[in-house]
């Protein structure tokens, strides 16, 4: 027993000590499962043992949940629901088995205990935890497109009801210690140092070692099934509310909603039966393969650094420049601030550098309404930002972002100038999101240094950065960059130089295609409502509104400026763009209106000028081509990427569409969505679109070879 | 082929469905009991002919559960020869309990048959019996549950009823309603429900409003947008995804009313009226049920309708009166549109949103009406439709002979 240590004290209390070698939180990997089994046949056996507290060894929480390395795989592997059933019924039966023993067995929870780990403590007969806002519990599976499979839909829905449980089952809540207590989740609260005395006063003085459930009569508090009086707060209305919030893209709501409803009204061991069959659906549908890759391991490898050159030493930015107080450099002021780094917020003008100051004035106001900040600490963040004119001021920043508009002639100005003040070894970033970073380094008198940082609006809330290596960007740029991305705990990802580079190549596939649509004759409702049903966040018109006509066009007449290929230059529903722009001077939102309309005080509307500028055809196209045709136009351009070497990693292409474009997670983000379809129906389906709508969905011989090889873009496991 | 023929009908007036209403205290087996009774006894119907009383009723539990019929006709003193159904095709129910009864009479299986509905809404509240339909989340999820409201509100989105017209159709069905009342139009058919002690509790419908007007609608909220907001309006848009948003526009005062209420209808062969001494008033012609798009739930009965004409070698102009229950303003308003008809011949004396919908009784109720109501015109057909939950509709037409 690597993973536990088992201690028999003189009154015959079985102290189990979790501590997984090597790791550093405890998780329910199949090495714990096991000895945990071998633990349990052991303290039944032993006739010195009157009861069990089952804590961890780690200071940092009790357990944090399942092993996703190994869940992700299921999909890959080709496994039947049958066998993912196998897979989460060695633990649920384990579960079963610990609190049927005979013994009475409590949980001492000396902090987080989420998932697997919450669902051991509530296979236990009695659970303390620690008093501590760390020390949260929950049942977060549905964030990775799972249930908890091991008990924790039917303990929980026993334990405190079916109308408080389903709700933070759909919702993946983490529960605080107070609520955790009032909802009836944990028996007590102990401070951390006396949980395991807490749990072995409960043995000693009045030890049960039968759970509500198993008891006689046992009822399901509130009731179960359709006649209970919850059952419509519970399933009518809990489904309409995780259907209209997920549409049909996500299993997982669907399959919690189902697994409590069903299981509920049965014995509690056919309901852990029922419980686990859905969960085997659910391991082995590849939206829960491709949720938790991207959202969870892929995006954990990136936070990490994962594309970090290791010969370069760690480095972290004490003192940023940042060029233009507009609403990007006032944002990422923000962010550097709240990360404890002092900011140089330079503008033309005082005022303008103070504006963008109020940006995290009026961030910090909030959350100081809403006590999620003190007094003190907002100002001393405040203090951070220095708001200046003067480029003399950027002296002694490690890095300096230039977050002006993006003009060519404007970015050189502020290059040079800035330039004049940093040390030679300072980090020049641009936070262009079209401009290629080579064409901008060629103003600056130290190329190598010069690098892209492509943070997206609002910046305190989008996690993403796209950082840009152009041709001459040094090593140490691109290391010194990631370290300032993890300073911030935003997610990087890095791509090469080109125009547009990945992400915003990628969001005007998007909504190109929203204008070609209107081009086509479909109803504009129809195409956002496509959108919405494919799982992106927004319709492909409602965002260009909030992005700007203006701006899509100014980036087009750019691109002919820069005498950049056809595809920059006359993209898909160019034509309308146009005329929005020139003939209707419908600009954007900014600008009084797009595509919507904004009334003052009520909800946005589409602009009704669209049925006469873009007549709307008799036959309207059937919804699923047109979220079709949303989905791969985008999958396409990121392959396009993956073939020109913009982007080098899937799991970049992945995680910059899901957390930068809005592309649905469910895809797992562009490269994973034509794996999920697999490459060869993807390229069969480009064509019959290209064919139906136009080149734009051809795929390139690059794409048609590697589907004739059948080449994933995420090879199988071993 | 024998016919079925429709000797004669009852109902009880409508109470409101809430503890306040006249017939709350009036348990759902003693109001479909007194229609029953009140059939037998202005035909003096000798029951032991009867081969089965079939009663629609969509709340079947409770009070309502464990097959009210037979309980009803033998409070009603029936000979105990005569067995008892209840069905259950939502509102459809008192409208398929005829065609049930009407199909055993035609059959050759029957020579009468009792048909009938009952409904006590202020004592078994809507969705009480839970049921697949609107709680388990792999039922309502596969056959994408959204409220009826919402329906009706999509339909009167996709097909530009505004607020005032669906409030407008409103006021017409009341002073229609009214009208009749005070005309005397009803008296023949409804039977005063009685207490315990014998006393007349309810006489008239309670729910209609005479004099109701526009400006008095206008001051209602609509009724659906927070069950929208809770995320159907999100799932509707999903399905139906050419509409940008749903406009609330249903209210209590242009939907359907919740009432108590019983109905039953003496159905019966040629044979039977010879030797009952009793005049057949209307044949049964023909009917149909069908599915509809099950999400919107309410567009059923004007397709349908369609069907049932052309199987009757009928067009919409061989008909003379038309009921379209009127669930919501928006339901009758499409299916008027969908046959083609006007006003002039729909729900003359008014509908369900003047006197409510009890609703496993109103399909037998709008068979009586309307035939009391071609004889009072001395005209000759008339179609009967109700669309009901999960996207179904019924519809029969009638022609007096």
């Amino acid at each position: 027993m690597n993973t536990l240590k088992l201690e028999v004290d003189a009154d015959g209390i079985a102290l189990v000590t979790i501590d997984l070698p090597g790791r550093p939180m405890n998780v329910l990997a199949t090495e714990l499962i096991a000895d945990l089994g071998l633990m349990l046949d052991e303290v039944v056996a032993r006739v010195d043992v009157r009861g069990v507290v089952i804590c961890s060894g780690k200071s940092n929480g009790f357990i944090a949940g399942g092993d996703l390395k190994e869940l992700v795989e299921a999909h890959d592997r080709g496994w039947t629901p049958q066998r993912g059933v196998e897979c989460v019924w060695e633990l649920s039966s384990l579960f079963r088995r610990l609190e049927t023993c005979g013994k009475p067995v409590a949980a001492a929870m000396n902090g987080l205990a989420l998932g697997g780990g919450l669902e051991l403590a509530l296979a236990c007969h009695y659970r303390v935890l620690a008093d501590d806002p760390k020390a949260v519990v929950g049942l977060p599976e549905v964030t990775i497109g799972l249930l908890p499979g091991a008990g924790g839909t039917q303990r929980l829905s026993r334990l405190i009801g079916i109308e408080k449980a389903l709700p933070l089952i759909l919702g993946g809540d983490h529960v605080k210690p107070a609520v955790a207590a009032k909802l009836g989740i944990v028996h007590a609260l102990a401070p951390l140092a006396d949980v395991v005395a807490t749990a072995r006063r409960w043995l000693l003085e009045s030890p049960d070692p039968v759970q509500p459930w198993d008891k006689k009569g046992f009822r399901v508090p509130g009731g179960a099934g359709c006649l209970a009086p919850q059952a419509s707060q519970s399933f009518m209305l809990g489904t309409a509310g995780v259907r209209g919030r997920y549409l049909d893209n996500y299993p997982a709501p669907k399959a919690i909603l189902s697994a409590v409803f069903e299981g509920t009204q049965l014995p509690i061991d056919r309901g852990l039966a029922v419980e686990a069959k859905y969960f085997g659906r659910l391991l082995v549908d590849p939206v829960a393969r491709n949720i938790m890759r991207t959202t969870f391991i892929n995006r954990t490898a990136a936070n990490k650094l994962v594309r970090r050159p290791a010969a370069v030493p760690k480095s972290a930015v004490r003192r940023l420049g940042i060029l233009g107080a507009g609403t990007m450099g006032g944002g990422i002021a923000y962010c550097a601030a709240s990360a404890g780094i002092d900011v140089v917020l330079l503008d033309a003008t005082q005022e303008n550098a103070d504006r963008g100051k109020d940006y995290s004035r009026r961030i910090l106001a909030k959350d100081l309404e809403r006590g999620r900040t003190t007094a003190d600490k907002m100002d001393a963040l405040l203090a951070r930002i220095h708001p200046v004119t003067r480029y003399e001021a950027l002296d002694g920043c490690d890095l300096v972002i230039e977050a002006v508009f993006e003009d060519r002639a404007i970015k050189a100005g502020v290059t040079a100038k800035a330039e004049a003040v940093i040390a030679p070894d300072a980090i020049f970033a641009s936070n262009t999101s079209t401009l290629m970073i080579g064409t901008l380094a060629e103003k600056s008198s130290r190329p190598a240094n010069f690098i892209g940082m492509h943070f997206f609006s609002p910046v305190d809330k989008m996690p993403l950065v796209e950082v840009i290596v152009g041709k001459q960007t040094s090593d140490t740029a691109l290391a010194r960059a990631l370290d300032l991305v993890g300073q911030l705990r935003k997610t990087p990802i890095v791509v090469n130089d080109g125009p547009a580079f990945y992400t915003t190549r990628v969001f005007c596939t998007y909504v190109d295609e929203g204008l070609q649509m209107l081009a086509d004759g479909v109803e504009p409702a129809l195409i956002e409502n496509a959108a919405r049903n494919a799982g992106m966040p927004i319709g492909p018109l409602a965002v260009l509104d909030e992005t700007t006509q203006e701006l899509r066009w100014k980036v087009i007449l750019q691109a002919q400026a820069d005498g950049l290929p056809v595809q920059f230059t006359h993209p898909a529903g160019r034509e309308v763009l146009r005329a929005l722009v020139e003939d209707h001077k419908r600009l954007g939102r900014r600008q009084g209106g797009g595509l919507y309309e904004y009334p003052a005080g009520a909800k946005k509307h589409l602009w009704p000028g669209i049925a006469a500028a873009f007549p709307a055809g008799a036959d309207q196209p059937d919804v699923e081509d047109l979220k079709k045709r949303l989905l791969y136009v985008q999958a396409l351009e990121a392959a396009r990427c993956y073939e020109q070497g913009i982007v080098t990693e899937a799991a970049d292409a992945d995680l910059g569409s899901v957390l930068g474009v809005g592309y649905p997670t469910w895809t797992g983000g562009t490269l994973s969505f034509i794996d999920t379809v697999g490459i060869r129906p993807f390229v069969d389906e480009c064509r019959r679109l290209a064919a139906r709508w136009g080149a734009r969905f051809e795929p390139s011989p690059w794409l048609v070879a590697r589907a004739e090889r059948g080449e994933r873009f995420y090879p199988l496991p071993a | 082929m024998t016919s079925a023929f429709i000797y004669d009908h009852v109902r009880t007036p409508r109470g409101k469905g809430r503890p306040d209403g006249a017939l709350h205290e009036i348990t759902p087996t003693r109001l479909a009991a007194q229609t029953l009774a009140a059939l037998r006894d202005r035909s003096r119907l000798d029951t032991a002919l009867v081969g089965d009383v079939i009663l629609g009723c969509v709340t079947p539990v409770g009070d309502q559960g464990a097959n009210l019929p037979r309980m009803a006709a033998l409070v009603a003193g029936y000979d105990q020869g005569v067995p008892g159904q209840q069905i259950n095709r939502f509102c459809g129910s008192g409208l398929e309990a005829v065609n049930a009864a009407a199909a055993q009479v035609i059959a050759g299986q029957a020579e009468v048959m009792v048909a009938g509905g009952v409904e006590s809404m202020s004592r078994v509240q809507m969705f009480s019996d839970g049921g697949a339909c609107y709680t388990d989340p792999d039922v309502t999820w596969n056959t994408h549950y959204v409220p009826q409201g919402i329906g009706a509100d999509l339909i009167a989105t996709m097909d530009g009823y505004t607020r005032d017209m669906l409030d407008a159709y409103a006021v017409e069905s009341q002073r229609r309603a009214a009208h009749a009342w005070e005309q005397g139009w009803f008296d023949r058919s409804v039977v005063p429900v009685r207490d315990v002690i014998g006393d007349v509790i309810c006489a008239r419908d309670e729910h209609v409003r005479p004099g109701c007007s526009m400006a008095d609608l206008a001051k209602l909220k609509p009724a659906f947008v927070a069950t929208g907001d809770a995320g159907y309006d999100a799932v509707m848009i999903s399905r139906y995804p050419r509409i940008e948003t749903i406009n609330h526009v249903h209210t209590g005062g242009n939907s359907s009313g919740i009432v108590d209420g019983a109905a039953a209808m003496l159905v019966g062969s040629a044979g039977f009226g010879r030797d009952s001494g009793l005049r057949p008033r209307a044949r049964v012609r023909g009917w149909m049920s069908a599915g509809s798009e099950p999400s919107i739930m309410l567009t059923g009965p004007g397709p349908l309708a369609h069907r049932l004409l052309a199987r009757c070698g009928m067009t919409p102009k061989d008909i003379d009166l038309w009921e379209i229950n009127e669930a919501f303003a928006a339901v009758a308003m499409r299916f008027m549109r969908d046959m083609d008809v006007g006003p002039e011949c729909v729900n003359v004396n008014g509908g369900a949103i003047a006197m409510g919908h009890p609703l496993g009784a109103t399909g037998t109720m709008l068979v009586g009406t309307v035939l009391d109501e071609l004889e009072r015109r001395n005209l000759n057909t008339a179609l009967i439709t109700l669309c009901a939950a999960a996207g179904m509709a019924t519809a029969t037409i009638i022609e007096r002979v």
